[in-house]
């Protein structure tokens, strides 16, 4: 008795495996796309050859001054020769030790937070962000024993992370209040987060940088002067607390009425039953949200330019109007894009990855 | 509203960080002398006028104006701070006090000096607009631009001044405007128009952006008349009258060969009269101004007379080599006057 033996199966016919098939699925699956797809590699080979030509191969690397740049393509020459003041702006030589050391507290205190296998994290993290805003302020502004640096000498990337820290920290409490104040069913505290919400909504951030820097010290006695960043921090708080605000409503609304009930029939009280049941679960789902205002927040830095606040971009465009320099404001802006980009970018990955280790209720 | 002011007051003045306290009574002499140095407001950049370099420090024609009084003050031109300005809020920071002096490349105009509270000092550049344009096109004279495509950078006189100058001369123009001075000069370098107009002084930067800046020359003719000097609050004659007196001690230090590598020698040698009374040998002069004796000594000394600071910021020192024209002493026809100090 024969046995019947199958043959073995046959490949896959080529054009549908491998490279040459993910090809033909994804870029040439029909006439459509194909024109696409053509039309994309046209204006890629269009575009992006000059730019390396520009930016890489035609580049001038080394040097001193603007003789230097011989060559064609960009004058990165330009970058090196400014790129302590991008980043600390007029912060005094002799101190700028200051502004590496509150970084590094800054990026080692937090690193015990993100151990998972820490006991009590979260007094420890609770302890990190009372002390560390004091301990940065003293490091960055001085007294007790350092010598003092006025704000108006702070500049550079460092100012941009000021602001924009300073920014977020100081908008996601703020804007949790709000938004539960928003929800709350107290009519006093509903009106005044309504009307707090809508009114910072409702105005551009440049109006209220600029109200702030040239309306402010009119109503304000001669004698009394606030300091110029101060005045911007405090505007960017308010201004991003409206927005985290309202993304973080989206949150709560998304939450089943059931929590609520639940969480009251267990005893808890108002700010426990929010602290342990609602927010957890609230803020996670609005993550993306969150992220989003705070990376349009950190873009918006830029905006202290109008009240003459040198950030990273003002800095830069103060170097291209050094004499020494003109004409190279092209390479000044493409720095400044990069440094943005990758700011952002960390955040967005950051972002992903929270999301992706806090996906856990509602995972099927 | 005063006592809703007060409670405002006092309630900011609770929030420690930030808050400066600067006397309200005495005179801005007074106050300045209190904290120790000159606070100035500048421009947030303009090549030449105040710019920072690389180790941040400010330089510049507008930048020295202030470290000429406070020269005279302190009889040391580093003390002195600065505050970088907006166009547009740079009025409201010397109103309110936030600088002693604004330095600013501002245009001396009726409706500011008359209509703002503010005083102007001085005249330290005379500017007005001009054109560039490519040498090939072969035109000596902006009579000649009959029919020519004009960059405009954006300003708010700008347009106002082109039109009226082509409509008095009977000639057409096509207006091509841009905002920023990066995008004009690319615009002049492609092609896209034949001359190029803003005030002289930023024609001659934005000559240094084209890649070939020799094949570009600025025409002679200037259009309009923007006088640019120091601002200070009115209603304080004696501060007024330091700034004015600062500036004038340059011109007239000029005029006298007196330069800041031969000022200390001359202030003990010269027999000239007006040198010896400028450089406080002679009289007390610098009493009536409520300055030392040898204020005029430490102006020269530290930042120049006002030849050595204009052909360093702007003229042939620099990059932008701007000829001194109408910035020329009077002696030599230019508009640079200053009445003598006796």
């Amino acid at each position: 008795m024969s046995t019947h033996v199958f043959k073995p199966d046959l490949p896959p016919p080529t054009l549908s495996v491998g490279v040459l098939g993910w090809l033909r699925a994804n870029l040439f699956s029909n006439g459509f796309n194909t024109a696409l797809t053509v039309l994309a590699v046209y204006l890629i080979w269009l575009m992006v050859p000059p730019v390396i030509q520009w930016a890489v191969l035609d580049a001038n690397w080394s040097g001193t001054t603007r003789e230097d740049c011989t060559a064609d393509g960009a004058c990165w020459v330009f970058i090196q020769n400014r790129l302590q003041q991008f980043m600390y702006g007029f912060y005094p030589l002799s101190q700028r030790w200051r502004v590496d050391l509150t970084v590094l507290a800054a990026v080692l205190g937090a690193v015990p937070i993100f151990v998972r296998a820490m006991p009590r994290r979260w007094i420890y993290a609770i302890g990190y962000l009372l002390v560390y805003p004091w301990l940065a302020f003293w490091l960055l502004h001085g007294g007790l024993g350092l010598q003092i640096v006025e704000t108006s000498q702070w500049g550079g990337l460092m100012l941009t992370l000021v602001i924009a820290v300073v920014g977020i920290a100081g908008a996601m409490p703020l804007g949790i209040l709000l938004a539960l104040g928003r929800r709350s069913h107290m009519p006093a505290i509903r009106v005044i987060c309504v009307t707090f919400i809508e009114f910072w909504r409702g105005v551009p951030l440049i109006t209220v940088l600029f109200m702030s820097s040239v309306m402010l010290p009119l109503f304000l006695p001669e004698q009394i002067s606030i300091d110029k960043l101060l005045r911007a921090l405090i505007a960017v708080t308010l201004f991003e607390a409206a927005y985290i605000a309202e993304v973080v409503r989206g949150g709560l609304q998304a939450i089943p009425k059931g929590q609520y009930e639940a969480a009251g029939a267990l005893g808890l009280g108002y700010w426990r039953m929010m602290g342990l049941v609602i927010l957890p679960q609230a803020l996670k789902l609005v993550i993306p949200g969150i992220v989003n205002t705070f990376i349009a927040l950190f873009k918006d830095t830029s905006l202290v330019i109008i009240i003459g606040l040198f950030d990273l971009f003002n800095s830069i465009h103060q170097a291209t109007v050094d004499p020494a320099w003109l004409g190279f404001a092209t390479e000044g802006y493409v720095f400044a894009a990069a440094v943005y980009w990758i700011f952002c970018f960390g955040m967005s990955r950051y972002s992903m990855r929270l999301e992706r280790r806090l996906h856990t209720g509602h995972k099927r | 509203m005063k006592l809703l002011k007060t409670t405002l007051a006092s309630a900011i003045a609770v929030a420690a960080f930030g808050l400066s306290t600067q006397a309200s009574a005495g005179t801005t002499l007074d106050t300045v002398t209190k904290k120790g140095f000159v606070q100035c407001g500048v421009s947030d950049g303009l090549p030449g006028f105040s710019y920072t370099d690389a180790r941040g420090a400010y330089l510049g024609i507008d930048v020295d104006v202030c470290r000429a009084v406070a020269a005279a003050v302190f009889g040391d031109a580093s003390k002195v701070r600065f505050t970088p300005l907006t166009a547009k809020e740079r009025f409201t920071a010397l109103q309110s006090g936030e600088v002693d002096i604004l330095s600013r490349n501002t245009t001396w105009t009726s409706s500011r000096d008359a209509g703002m509270g503010l005083s102007f000092a001085g005249v330290t550049y005379y500017d007005g607009q001009g054109f560039l344009v490519n040498k090939k096109l072969g035109v000596k004279s902006a009579k000649e631009l009959d029919g020519a495509a004009v960059c405009i950078q954006a300003g708010t006189t700008t347009e106002l001044n082109l039109s009226d100058y082509f409509r008095a001369n009977g000639m057409k123009y096509t207006p091509i405007t841009y905002d920023k001075s990066d995008e004009s000069a690319k615009a002049l370098e492609a092609g896209r128009c034949d001359v190029l107009t803003s005030d002289q002084s930023q024609l001659y930067a934005q000559r240094i952006k084209l890649a070939v800046p020799d094949d570009y020359v600025v025409l002679p003719e200037v259009i309009s008349k923007e006088p640019l000097g120091p601002v200070v609050r009115r209603g304080d004659d004696e501060w007024f009258a330091i700034v004015r007196w600062a500036l004038f001690a340059q011109v007239n230090a000029e005029e006298l060969g007196v330069t800041s590598a031969n000022v200390e020698d001359l202030a003990k040698t010269s027999k000239n009269p007006d040198v010896r009374r400028l450089l406080g040998a002679e009289g007390e002069y610098g009493k009536d101004l409520r300055v030392p004796k040898d204020w005029a000594v430490k102006i020269i000394k530290q930042v120049g007379n006002y030849g050595e600071m204009f052909e360093r910021n702007v003229g042939q020192g620099s990059e932008l080599k701007i000829a001194r024209g109408l910035n020329a002493l009077w002696s030599k026809g230019g508009l640079q006057y200053a009445p003598p100090v006796r």
